[in-house]
């Protein structure tokens, strides 16, 4: 055959399309400009939303977070004093306070990871899919279940409800003896502000389109 | 509009992929597909159910046990929230009974009406109906600010024999009434909204009305 054009290779034709995970409407999938978002036609649920150099803001943020996470755990969080006598608690403190009978051993691991240990790890997940996206490299190995699991422990991140748990308990403590702020406090109302803002800036379509793209390489 | 569904279709929930019916794991984000999970609401409602069961004794038992030189007083959550309240700090007081009677309450009655909806019809649009939905599932972690508030309490106010706070039995049951609920609302798969619109059109469709 000479000069024939090269055969085009055939391409799943689902794979223009997507699907609105709450509503099911299958439509056209476009790509909105960076900054912009696409919407499902039917339901409104927002469906891309890419940002411009958004996996380097990501991992920068996640770096940040774990960051923050590590020092906030080992330093004392707040201390209060009354008659001479003074108690000073970390946030892990916190979290283990209801280890003292065996039915709250299991609570209290369970509070240690929604304050803690849950949105830890999501950022470690995150800059361990993201990592080599950024530098135009093949994912690493598992970046796909490693992807899953971030998303699947997005609701059980709880930092920012432990930051208005402790507002609420100072207010508490006020009354009954003098409450002084250790630097994990501080620390922490840093994490509380920038864990939102790492989901805010990632675009599941966008991540999973990429990993796509690149396991397919 | 037409869902995967009718297109004879299964869409992966996850990353929004649509495969050929036959398929049965999305292949590029590995979950296992399914255009409906046959058992959808029945999982809602056990989950709900047990949600209610854990949230009774939560309100019944005592929630925080504060231990001071002349008294040991137990507070129940809402008894706690009033207790707040006499001394004057209402705002407070407010963000509690909120967040521990308001929102749970709140969220069993909408979980239960949008499980109805969709076997029995509703009145609501659907799009409505779904926005129910995402508020319910973002709303739900809330609830656990009342866990967390006795967890700070019970492990920062430890002064010897001046005072000292330990966690009730009710902070227990609390805590699991919540996550029930968070996994009810999850379990919760807002495309049977759309499903029931389709099958059961409450207007007779008009000649202005494209057919699809």
């Amino acid at each position: 055959m000479p000069d024939s054009p090269a055969a085009p290779v055939p391409r799943d034709p689902l794979a223009d399309l997507i699907a609105c995970p709450r509503c099911d409407a299958v439509q056209r999938e476009v790509e909105p400009a960076p900054g912009q978002r696409a919407v499902c036609l039917r339901c409104d649920h927002v469906l891309i939303a890419p940002r411009k150099s958004a996996g380097k803001q990501i991992i920068a943020v996640c770096l940040a977070v774990l960051i923050l996470a590590v020092t906030a755990t080992s330093l004392p969080f707040l201390r209060i004093s009354r008659a001479g006598l003074a108690h000073a608690s970390s946030i892990l403190d916190a979290a283990l306070a209801f280890s003292s009978s065996p039915l709250f051993a299991a609570l209290s691991l369970l509070l240690a990871a929604l304050i803690v240990f849950i949105p830890a790890l999501r950022a470690v997940l995150s800059i361990y899919v993201l990592l080599p996206l950024v530098r135009d490299r093949a994912p690493f190995p598992g970046a796909i279940q490693a992807f899953r699991l971030s998303e699947a422990l997005r609701p059980w991140s709880m930092a920012e409800v432990f930051a208005i748990g402790c507002a609420v308990a100072l207010i508490k403590v006020t009354d009954l003896a003098r409450v002084e702020f250790g630097a994990a406090f501080w620390i922490f109302a840093l994490l509380v502000i920038l864990v939102p803002v790492q989901d805010g800036l990632t675009c599941r379509h966008s991540v999973w389109k990429s990993l796509d793209r690149e396991v397919r390489r | 509009m037409s869902s995967a569904r009718d297109m004879g279709l299964c869409a992966c929930t996850r990353c929004g992929r649509v495969w050929p019916r036959t398929q049965s794991r999305c292949a590029r984000c590995g979950r296992r597909l399914q255009s409906r999970h046959p058992m959808a609401l029945q999982n809602v409602w056990a989950w709900w159910v047990l949600g209610l069961m854990f949230y009774l004794p939560a309100n019944l038992y005592p929630m925080l046990i504060t231990r001071t030189l002349s008294s040991e007083a137990e507070n129940t959550i809402v008894g706690g929230a009033l207790e707040l309240a006499r001394h004057g700090s209402y705002g407070i007081a407010l963000v509690i009974l909120l967040a521990s009677v308001g929102i749970p309450v709140a969220k069993f009655v909408t979980i239960a009406a949008l499980a109805f909806g969709v076997r029995h019809g509703s009145r609501m649009a659907p799009a409505r109906r779904q926005q129910l939905h995402e508020v319910v599932e973002y709303i739900g972690r809330w609830s656990m600010i009342d866990v967390f508030v006795v967890a700070i309490l019970s492990s920062l106010v430890q002064l010897g024999a001046v005072v000292a706070v330990r966690p009730g039995p009710a902070s227990f049951y609390f805590a699991l009434s919540v996550i029930c609920t968070m996994f009810s609302a999850m379990a919760f798969d807002s495309r049977l909204i759309w499903d029931a619109e389709d099958e059961m059109p409450r207007t007779a469709p008009s000649l202005k009305d494209p057919v699809t």
